[in-house]
């Protein structure tokens, strides 16, 4: 493969590229349940009294402004191996420090305040006379959330998913601090990325600096997409 | 059989309190635009919940304060025709009227339904249309049909003309009537214009900063508006306070001019109002000197400003429509009205 030759000393047989399914594993799990996260939030959160609803919205989009390690700081604090919550979820089998879906979880609360956020937005411009008129017309509440205001807001959320699983992908800080870097066990692209620089693999650290540039740059050309379609579709 | 609400809320500043019965036939609900005309029809459509009061459709209870009964929109049998019309820009109008048809399970049944308000509505070809690819017209006879279809016991109508050109308005107003008349579907009608009221509505109750001043039949209505609200919105341009002086006269002192009446002036009477066409060069009785300010050509009629030679410098002009036909090419030196048009009005 012609992607490959471009690296030197790596073809595609010694090519480990576990960080990469686990990056797109991590990410997409986590950019699905951000989703009906976010989407959840996103609806009842509109619904709340100003004060709740102010004080409901500078909590869930803090993420999105500390930095990633201090997430991470706090998810250790609460899913620690010595800690209560940890501790009780071990007796499940659950763990989140040094495992793979504990990237899940790092993933999702740094990537939920875009999609909450995206979500948000879009709801808010939803013309409720279309729900209003769909109550008066006997259809159920559900009937209209799935059928007329998700179709209605269909491009805004698009575009949040997409943005959260960028997000996810690129997750570095708490990524890092909860799950560490186990080579085929919790290795991500980015924390690949930084071990590889570390103990001076430049090629590989390249390598997987180009994976990652193309799986981000696809992402933003579609979320691009996305939001011309949607203008078009306004000035229509 | 009728509608009987009591609605009392506070929303800031405002605050609705209204009364209103609605019987067969077209009732509109006559105001300015911000009276709480439309916060009425979600009240009782049940997309608002009024703070308290009580709302009773054929004897059945939607809303109660006091018993805490509050149906959901869904079980009230309200249609509700939003000004937007509120079309689901997703799906087709196909699709649209289907979801009226939700509950009626038989599928043959549904599709004859579904092809009887097509054909009545006369949107035979858009079925697969979006509503964006609809004209206004359009639009609006796709969101009847898929009203129409859910059978409701009272059909709330919110500005339905106002998202329409000038010239499509007529038009849908004389199929409005009709197709209400022939369904026989008793109706609330909102609107801030004074013709579609007087059109469309067997009777009129109009509205004024949250409250319903006057209810009458249209036709009494136009004739004696009783309130200054009431006549202000049945276009009423000239009104001026007043006070009694004798059983059939009042003074009006803005005007400097004291006025014959054909009715007994009642106690309470705060001002008159006399119609821009009632003016007549002609009439003998309640004849005064004039001044001419301005005129106004309008499409129909040409349109007059004048002052009385009494009347005090810092009030506003009186208005005068003689009408196409029968008018004066120049402004005469005196103009009378008639006793008998002479509003008396109410606060």
């Amino acid at each position: 493969m012609c992607f490959f030759a471009m690296f030197p000393g790596r073809d595609e047989v010694s090519m480990d590229l576990y960080p990469l399914y686990n990056s797109l594993r991590i990410a997409a799990i986590s950019s699905v349940l951000v989703f009906f996260l976010g989407i959840f939030f996103a609806y009842y959160a509109a619904r709340l009294p100003r004060v709740v609803k102010g004080i409901l919205d500078v909590i869930l989009t803090l993420p999105m402004v500390l930095p990633p390690t201090v997430c991470g700081y706090f998810l250790l604090l609460i899913f620690g191996m010595k800690r209560p919550l940890g501790i009780f979820l071990m007796q499940f089998g659950f763990r989140f420090v040094m495992t793979w879906y504990g990237g899940v979880l790092a993933s999702m609360v740094v990537s939920f305040p875009l999609m909450y956020r995206t979500a948000r937005g879009a709801f808010e411009s939803f013309d409720r006379t279309l729900a209003y008129s769909g109550q008066t017309l006997g259809l159920s509440n559900t009937f209209i959330f799935w059928r007329i205001r998700m179709p209605a807001c269909r491009q805004g959320i698009l575009a949040g998913v997409v943005l959260a699983f960028a997000r996810g992908l690129g997750e570095y800080g708490a990524t890092s601090m909860l799950i560490g870097y186990t080579p085929g066990s919790t290795a991500t692209i980015s924390t690949t990325v930084y071990q590889l620089w570390r103990t001076n693999d430049e090629a590989g650290a390249f390598f997987w600096v180009m994976v990652n540039l193309i799986i981000s740059a696809v992402v933003l050309l579609a979320v691009n997409l996305l939001e011309s379609r949607q203008r078009r579709r306004r000035s229509e | 059989m009728s509608l009987v609400a009591d609605i009392h809320k506070k929303l800031g500043a405002f605050s609705l309190d209204v009364a209103l019965e609605a019987e067969e036939g077209i009732t509109g609900l006559l105001g300015a635009s911000g009276c709480g005309k439309s916060l009425t029809l979600k009240c009782i459509a049940g997309i608002e919940r009024p703070d308290s009061g009580v709302i009773e459709l054929d004897g059945e209870i939607l809303f109660d304060s006091g018993k805490k009964i509050d149906l959901t929109p869904q079980k009230r049998g309200v249609g509700y025709l939003f000004q937007n019309y509120a079309l689901f820009p997703n799906m087709t109008v196909r699709k649209n009227i289907l979801c009226g048809l939700r509950p009626v399970k038989d599928r043959r049944e549904r599709e004859r339904e579904l092809q009887d308000v097509i054909r009545l509505m006369r949107l035979e070809g858009l079925e697969d249309h979006l509503p964006a690819q609809l004209s206004g017209g359009q639009q609006q006879r796709a969101a009847l049909a898929r009203i129409i279809v859910t059978k409701p016991r009272l059909l709330l109508l919110d500005e339905p003309f106002s998202a329409l050109d000038t010239h499509l308005r007529n038009t849908l107003k004389i199929e409005l009537k009709d197709l209400l008349r022939s369904l026989g579907i008793r109706t609330l009608l909102v609107t801030h214009s004074r013709d579609e009221a007087y059109d469309l509505c067997t009777e009129i109750a109009v509205m004024d900063r949250g409250r319903i001043s006057v209810r009458k039949p249209s036709r009494a209505l136009f004739d004696d508006p009783e309130y200054v609200a009431a006549a202000v919105m049945t276009g009423c341009t000239n009104i001026a306070g007043a006070v009694k002086t004798g059983e059939k006269s009042v003074a009006v002192p803005d005007w400097g001019i004291c006025l014959k009446t054909a009715r007994k002036v009642p106690e309470d009477v705060r001002a008159v109002g006399i119609y821009a066409r009632d003016f007549s060069p002609c009439e003998t009785e309640n004849r005064f000197r004039a001044v001419h300010c301005d005129t106004s050509e309008e499409p129909e009629e040409t349109v007059f400003r004048f002052r009385f030679e009494t009347q005090r410098p810092d009030t506003a002009p009186v208005w005068w429509r003689p009408g196409r036909t029968g008018g004066p090419e120049t402004f005469p030196g005196e103009l009378g009205v008639s006793p008998e048009k002479i509003l008396l009005l109410k606060e």
